[in-house]
């Protein structure tokens, strides 16, 4: 078989949460992605975040697009129902399927092949909608699937696993969420899960559209020197006073970091990640003031993380369009056929 | 005085307005086709007009026809010449003995005139601009002086045409007041300088009955709300943006909770036909009942989208208002181009559903059937109509609704069928041996019943899988659903001839009012055939039958390549040479005389008398 099914035995003593639910409800099939690869980090990291947040699993419709990133919603969930639509659409199907149902809980999962490229389009029409949604970007700058092609958000100036310089200059996912409208605006890091669990539970309870930009090294294609998204290109823009003990093989990367500092992370292949974690004092209510912070970091060549912005008051899509809070899939022909009467006057009003 | 008789007819005639786009013709030419079915006297108007907002020609073309074809006749009787630039065209397509109104306030040489012709001139400017000072005015107000002056020379009742004024500007006083002085204007002037009536005329008649006269989008847009649609996502596109507005209108009409005012529908523009097709199949994938409509560029973009929904097993309903392609083609022109490209839309192999509705009527029966269907085959429907029904007014019976309907949802497992013992889902499994298998809606259950969409391959539990024998087991299995589909989507409707035939004559769509007229025209040249209009793809195996029946079929269609017989000759294996391509393509509908001539000369050939008979 093509998939690999997790084994249905657990420890009896596993604790519970709220509803009763084990970490082990909330996981899905076994990853089938190279093994130390950021996206299983952040698979882990969404695990964690609706374990602690108590949701029922089956109350998630997990939706994505092609690629690495997008295969990962098999990963975790298991009793939700997932849709892999195609390349870059995922948030059209996303905003389908809200529109559909309100009370489920939606979680889009995307790449930056996904999302910057073939989905720019689709990524910035969702968010501008305002679609109650949480949807996480798992960002490595190279197209893994197909082994090593430069991907939109990959910097100007670093180098492919060929040698190749990107010559292009790199999309900032958060820049253009908070430019669009974007009610909650976070980046993260995959091996930062102190940092991300957290972020990922907030999101989901954001009624709004909230945007999760995680870099996320790929171990194959983009961990090696001259790539900016690599651990050893991390560490040379450190000004951190924490430093990331330097991982090799094919273990997941993980740090951990004081807000405020700086942290440069070593990736697979060597290459480092330098990671502002922002400000506990950050007022992540102030959309301009986030706008010129990012920019003011990237000029330092700094990836700043951490909750960038929220509008705790935020509207999502059913406002705006005025919808019943019934959700439109449980609507029957009682409901929503407007019958016979009503038709004869149609039919008497177009003699 | 002309050399050709006039021509003299009651309430059987065509006549034409050309104009220029943006002058405001349109809704007084509209009024002026009301106007004769207020007369009790069937109608076919036919808006042509160029793909541009302001200043290129126009026509609008109504047929006044008491026997009732609601096809397009061809040839023009009267010609409102509006239009300085297409005036020698204009002029040149005026039957012999027909007549030519025109705007006389700057005289024109008489060799702008044909001999053959009646000219009747009435100085339209000269009397706008003795009356308006605004221009605007001017410009609105002369359409309706010239509808005046018609009222008088075709001898109609102004007191119908001030009926319609007065619903059309109900709660404006100072609209409706200027207007019917605007239309007095126009019949005062020519009843003091013109004989009148002229030898076409109108007169009260009972042809109409109770139909209906109603747009083809409109009444599309009215299916999907009594079909239960609750998510339109659209993109705008020429001529399909019309069943999008309309359904907008209609919603706010007649889907709002009484108690909240709160509306049951989502409408969504997308920000392109890629994402309009995405948020369907998202709504179609979680239980609601979803829609787009577009046209033929809109379907190229999303037939990615479409192969997904073949294969993942998605409902999805997309309501194709056909124009002339390929590419940009004629935007405001009619074809039925679509057809293979809808059939086997994506890549890969797929085959899908579509519906081909006559007229308003079946256009609004089929979108609410489209729904049922979706969902009962789990795949996508396309409704194909073309922008000669969506985009014009046409007679038709009124639309029926029973209350008793209800919605076909499909197999879908609820969690109590779930939990009932032995049961066992698999979201590809045909448990009940038509190809379609079960669904569950996200959320169903807290254990059971949940899947993984994709567009990959997968087995019959919906896992990943790329071996071979599990890929051509599902395909199989959506073969035997498309095998399905044959006797759940309309049949054909057959009729025979008056008199034993060896010839039959296939159609579908807009081409059946002009195919009814031909039938009669073809009798009476000496022509039997016998019939069939098919109303669906797959097709029913009547389809064959009639086809292995006759000697000859002739498949009349409105496209270049004989689409719909590709589809028959490739779905059926039968002998193209059975098959006659009748075709008709230069963006107008067709018409009656076409399809009686091409079929007539093509059975006048077949007359051969053999040379042993001729000897003897």
């Amino acid at each position: 078989m093509t998939y690999i099914a997790r084994p249905k035995f657990h420890h009896p003593g596993l604790k519970k949460n709220d509803l009763g639910y084990t970490h082990r409800d909330y996981e899905g099939k076994i990853s089938t992605l190279c093994a130390g690869c950021g996206h299983d980090s952040i698979t882990a990291s969404i695990i964690e975040a609706c374990y602690e947040l108590s949701i029922e699993p089956h109350r998630v419709a997990k939706i994505s697009g092609i690629g690495c990133s997008s295969k990962t919603p098999d990963y975790f969930l298991g009793n939700s129902h997932g849709f892999n639509s195609v390349h870059g659409r995922m948030p059209s199907v996303l905003t389908g399927a809200n529109l559909a149902n309100r009370d489920l809980i939606y979680l889009g999962v995307s790449g930056d092949g996904d999302s910057a490229s073939i989905g720019f389009g689709q990524f910035a029409h969702s968010i501008r909608r305002g679609v109650n949604m949480t949807y996480i970007v798992e960002n490595n700058g190279v197209y893994g699937l197909t082994k090593g092609q430069f991907s939109a958000t990959a910097d100007r100036g670093s180098k492919s696993k060929k040698g190749v310089m990107n010559t292009d200059n790199a999309i900032d996912l958060v820049a253009i969420a908070l430019q669009l409208g974007a009610s909650f605006v976070a980046r993260s890091f995959s091996g930062d899960k102190t940092q991300l669990v957290p972020l990922i539970a907030a999101a989901i309870r954001h009624k709004g559209a909230s945007f999760i930009d995680v870099i996320s090294p790929c171990i194959a294609f983009n961990n090696h020197a001259g790539s900016t998204k690599s651990f050893d290109y991390v560490r040379e823009h450190n000004d951190a006073v924490n430093r990331l003990d330097v991982l090799t093989g094919r273990d997941p990367i993980t740090v951990e970091y004081a807000p405020g500092t700086v942290q440069v992370v070593e990736q697979h292949d060597g290459t480092r990640l330098a990671l502002r974690k922002i400000d506990a004092d950050y007022d992540a209510s102030d959309r301009l003031a986030a706008m010129t912070f990012l920019q003011k970091h990237a000029a330092k060549g700094q990836v700043v993380t951490g909750l960038l912005y929220v509008d705790p008051d935020a509207e999502d899509l059913h406002t705006h369009l005025d919808t019943v809070e019934t959700p439109l899939n449980t609507l029957e022909a009682k409901d929503l056929c407007p019958g016979t009467a009503a038709l004869e006057k149609i039919n008497a009003s177009l003699r | 005085m002309p050399d050709q008789s006039p021509i003299s007819s009651v309430n059987d005639f065509v006549v034409r307005f050309a104009n220029v786009n943006g002058s405001g013709s349109a809704s007084a030419n509209e009024l002026f086709a009301r106007s004769i079915l207020r007369h009790g006297v069937p109608v076919s108007p036919r808006n042509i007009f160029p793909s541009n907002i302001q200043g290129l020609p126009t026509w609008y073309e109504v047929r006044v026809t008491e026997a009732g074809h609601l096809g397009a006749r061809g040839g023009v009787d009267m010609m409102v010449a509006m239009n300085p630039q297409t005036w020698d065209k204009d002029v040149a397509s005026i039957e012999p003995g027909g007549y030519l109104f025109y705007d006389s306030t700057k005289p024109m040489p008489s060799s702008k005139f044909r001999a053959d012709i009646n000219v009747i001139g009435v100085p339209l400017t000269a009397i706008t601009n003795s009356t308006y000072t605004d221009p605007r005015q001017r410009q609105l107000f002369k359409n309706i002086i010239y509808l005046g002056a018609l009222c008088a020379l075709l001898d109609m009742d102004p007191k119908l045409v001030e009926q319609l004024i007065g619903e059309q500007y109900k709660s404006k006083e100072k609209l409706l007041s200027s207007n019917v002085h605007a239309l007095h204007l126009g019949r005062d002037w020519a009843l003091q300088n013109l004989k009148c009536p002229i030898g076409l005329q109108v007169k009260k008649s009972d042809k109409v009955g109770d139909r209906i006269f109603i747009e083809g989008n409109s009444a599309a847009a009215l299916g999907a709300v009594y079909g239960g649609a609750t998510v339109c996502a659209w993109y705008p596109i020429t001529p399909s943006s019309s069943v999008a507005e309309a359904f907008t209108s209609h919603c706010k009409k007649l889907r709002h909770d009484p108690e909240t005012g709160k509306a049951k529908y989502a409408i969504v523009q997308g920000e392109d036909e890629l994402a309009s097709i995405g948020i369907v199949i998202g709504a179609s994938w979680n239980g609601a009942r979803a829609f787009t409509a577009t046209s033929g560029p809109g379907i190229s973009l999303m037939t990615e989208f479409i192969g997904l929904s073949y294969f993942a097993e998605i409902p999805a309903v997309i309501m194709n208002i056909q124009r002339a392609g390929p590419s940009t083609g004629m935007p405001t022109r009619t074809q039925q181009c679509d057809i293979i490209a809808c059939a086997y839309a994506s890549h890969g192999d797929t085959k899908h559903v579509l519906l081909f509705p006559e007229d308003p009527a079946e256009a609004f029966e089929f979108a609410a059937q489209s729904f049922d269907l979706a969902d009962r085959l789990q795949t996508m429907i396309f409704l194909m109509l073309d922008l000669d029904i969506g985009m014009n007014h046409r007679l038709c019976r009124p639309l029926k609704w029973d209350d008793a309907r209800q919605y076909d949802r499909g197999k879908v497992m609820t969690a109590a069928m779930l939990d009932e013992p032995g049961r066992d889902f698999g979201r590809y499994l045909d448990v009940d041996g038509d190809g379609i298998p079960y669904r569950t809606y996200p959320g169903t259950h807290p254990t059971k019943g949940s899947f993984f969409t994709r567009g990959t391959s997968r087995d019959r539990y919906a896992r990943y899988s790329e071996e071979g024998a599990v890929y051509a087991d599902n395909m199989q299995r959506l073969v035997r659903k498309f095998e399905t589909a044959q006797d759940l989507v309309p049949r054909p409707l057959q009729a025979n001839a008056a008199k034993p035939t060896k010839y039959g004559v296939i159609y579908f769509g807009s081409t059946a009012p002009a195919m009814d007229e031909a039938i009669g025209l073809l009798e009476a040249r000496g022509h039997q055939l016998d019939r069939m209009r098919i109303r669906a793809f797959p097709f029913h195996s009547s389809v064959a039958s009639f086809i292995a029946d006759h000697d000859f079929v002739y498949v009349v269609e409105q496209n270049r390549d004989a689409q719909l017989r590709q589809l028959i000759v490739n779905e059926n294996g039968i002998d193209p040479v059975r098959l006659v391509p009748i075709l008709h393509y230069d963006g107008t509908p067709i018409t009656a005389r076409f399809i009686a001539n091409a079929i007539g000369d093509h059975q006048d050939h077949l007359k051969v008398t053999p040379l042993r008979k001729a000897v003897s």
